[in-house]
């Protein structure tokens, strides 16, 4: 099982009365800010949650893994996620039992 | 932008919601995503990315101050990978300025 949109949609309505109409532009906005506020170069600091940063990589010779032929990966940028204080003790606290 | 500034451009953004439900709604969600995570649980959003967790093997660490050693368990950590939505656009800025303020 994993948390999907529709879940937290659901969960918006139920918790909070939101109703689901409401409750889905809100998710569908919400992921959207975080996107377009990356798009714009900018950071994001969840407290609690993590950060959601930028790093530039330069070009670096690569292969293609199937012929093994050399081809430059081109420069790039990328988001990297650094777990919050309280999301990495939530989650070191998870046993590896699978959740029901 | 921090969790406040986002509350504050999400208020902007749409004209149902209060700035209470806003608020509210923000913290629900990362609270419900943390859950998830906590329980096992993968998260799956189409174009923004998925969240999973990393199993870290028990190693013997060391206490940097003192040098003493110290057996770490093994654990999990979370792990986001984005999706070809966020991977795409994000790229399309590379070179340009990154501000984390």
């Amino acid at each position: 099982m994993a948390l999907t949109k529709a879940d937290m949609v659901e969960k918006l309505h139920t918790d909070l009365g939101l109703n689901k109409r409401e409750a889905k532009d809100f998710v569908d906005i919400f992921f959207e800010e975080l996107r377009a506020t990356l798009e714009s170069g900018e950071e994001i600091k969840l407290s609690g949650f993590g950060n959601f940063q930028l790093r530039d990589k330069n070009e670096r010779p690569g292969r293609n893994p199937r012929t093994g032929e050399m081809i430059p990966v081109s420069a790039r940028r990328v988001v990297t996620f650094r777990a919050g204080q309280k999301l990495k003790a939530m989650v070191e606290a998870y046993d590896g039992t699978v959740a029901s | 932008m921090t969790k406040s500034e986002l509350i504050d451009r999400l208020a902007d953004r749409q004209k149902y919601l209060s700035i209470r439900d806003i608020d509210t709604s923000v913290k629900l969600m990362l609270d419900e995503m943390i859950a998830a995570m906590a329980r096992g649980e993968r998260i799956e959003i189409r174009g923004f990315g998925s969240f999973s967790l990393n199993f870290r093997k028990p190693r013997i660490g060391r206490n940097p101050k003192s040098g003493e050693s110290v057996s770490l368990e093994s654990k999990y950590v979370p792990h986001f990978k984005p999706g070809k939505e966020l991977r795409e656009r994000v790229n399309e800025q590379a070179g340009q300025a990154i501000r984390s303020e």
